[in-house]
């Protein structure tokens, strides 16, 4: 089974018909602290602005949950802001931790260009990552966003993609991928990363 | 705007009545060309980059037709889309993006109430809520917006709406020049431009495309992100694949069709 964390925040619809196109046969939306360590993987959504999505997560006690699945080495997948929780803490919302999995923090997204960045981009696989395995280099993927993440480790960028300077596009480690962009919005080739992604979970 | 290798985007418009398309297609393939979520897959495998939907409903069913609709899209599709059209408070807002759509498009309730832009922002993000402006060329120069399909002047310059539409919370802005619309005589260049250069958020400019020329000519010369159309799709007059093409001919960076493939 795969959890969808319901804090109320992201477009849960839409990414539990993708997890399903991507051959998941059992796909939970659920706040339910049972469901989430049960689960196989867990996905951490995530839209809007970071402090609101840090603070209900917290509220509902799912920063622990998504902790301790991170402990287990239950595979986790952030998306968007739910990437951005991943880190300690975002200009966007200077006074509300996010869940410091990942040391760093998170910018508003800086040049002379548009923001949000929305839109289809090309991102540049800078580390190889078993779910994005098969992926080409330079593949348009689906983004929306004002922030993106500073990871104080390089080492822990996997993709970048390119508006107003290299943007970090996904960070990760072993059964950990943080995604800037929106597997679920992304067309065939955001279907092939969720594809990735659950066949790793049933392995 | 420079230093980003995003791409400009392609979006088709579908008009929706009851839960089905109106001004239909022709595509013969298609067995069912007043299906939104047939005509939205065709647009999809070819390489479509987001699509909006515009809900014309009149009836008292609506509310129910438009959260159903944006329901059965977001189980299909994998690409973005918007819901428009008469959305006029946060909670129906609220109940077509809980059901799949990724941004809702307001209009003249905005006009009306310019807080349901910063409602909507609260609630689910300022990426989700775009502001649709229908503008008009004013005789003596500038731009006006007009509602309610162009039938009623609102007195306030587009310009100046634009912009404080996006201090108020709008992460998007749909730009529908109604001196064009239905023209197939090109984008309003001036009035996208203007609108551009003015917000930092990016500009879906729509409104008289008729052929691939005009969507070359509205990214050489307006920082405009997107161009939206709807009767050269839906007639077949122009493939959204083979506007790809073109477009990448002439230099313009965009999503090749094949990777939708």
């Amino acid at each position: 089974m795969i959890a969808i964390v319901d804090y109320g925040v992201g477009n849960l619809a839409s990414l539990d018909a993708a997890l399903r196109r991507a051959g998941a046969g059992d796909v939970v939306i659920t706040r339910s602290h049972v469901d989430i360590l049960a689960a196989k993987a867990v996905v951490l959504p995530g839209v809007g602005r970071f402090g609101h999505c840090a603070s209900e997560l917290r509220r509902l006690g799912l920063d622990v949950m998504v902790r301790v699945a991170r402990e287990r080495g239950i595979p986790l997948l952030g998306l968007c802001v739910g990437m951005q929780l991943f880190f300690d803490e975002s200009e966007e919302d200077p006074g509300t931790p996010g869940l410091g999995l990942c040391r760093g923090r998170v910018r508003r997204l800086h040049g002379d260009v548009r923001v949000p960045h929305t839109g289809w981009n090309q991102v540049r696989i800078v580390r190889t990552h078993p779910w994005l395995a098969g992926v080409p280099d330079e593949a348009y993927f689906y983004f929306v966003h004002s922030y993106a993440a500073q990871p104080a480790d390089e080492g822990a960028i996997v993709a970048t993609v390119d508006h107003g300077g290299a943007v970090v596009a996904a960070v990760g480690s072993d059964r950990v991928l943080g995604l800037q962009f929106h597997p679920e919005k992304s067309g065939a080739m955001g279907t092939s990363v969720l594809r990735s992604f659950v066949r790793a979970t049933a392995a | 705007m420079s230093e980003t290798m995003l791409s400009k985007r392609v979006i088709p418009c579908l008009d929706v009545e009851d839960g089905r398309v109106v001004k239909g297609t022709r595509f013969v393939e298609v067995r069912d060309a007043g299906d939104p979520i047939a005509l939205a897959s065709r647009y999809d495998r070819e390489g479509a980059d987001e699509l909006v939907f515009l809900d014309i409903t009149a009836s008292v069913e609506r509310r129910r037709t438009v959260v159903d609709l944006a329901r059965r899209v977001a189980e299909t599709l994998s690409i973005p889309f918007c819901v428009g059209g008469g959305i006029g408070s946060v909670d129906l807002a609220a109940a077509i993006l809980r059901a799949g759509a990724d941004k809702v498009a307001v209009n003249t309730a905005a006009v009306r109430r310019p807080a349901l832009l910063a409602e909507i922002a609260a609630r689910a993000g300022s990426q989700a809520a775009v502001l649709a402006i229908d503008a008009r060329r004013r005789e003596g120069g500038g731009y006006e917006v007009v509602v309610e399909g162009g039938r009623t002047v609102t007195g306030l310059d587009a310009i100046e709406w634009a912009r404080r539409g996006v201090a108020a919370g709008a992460g998007e802005i749909l730009l529908t020049s109604i001196d064009r619309d239905g023209t197939r005589d090109g984008f309003d260049l001036e009035l996208t431009a203007r609108v551009a250069d003015a917000v930092r958020v990016p500009v879906i400019a729509s409104g008289g495309a008729g052929n691939a020329s005009h969507f070359v000519d509205l990214f050489a010369t307006t920082g405009s992100d997107a161009g939206l159309a709807a009767s050269i799709f839906h007639s077949g007059e122009v493939v959204v694949a083979d506007l790809k093409l073109a477009l990448a001919s002439r230099g313009v960076r965009v999503r090749p069709s094949a990777e939708a493939a």
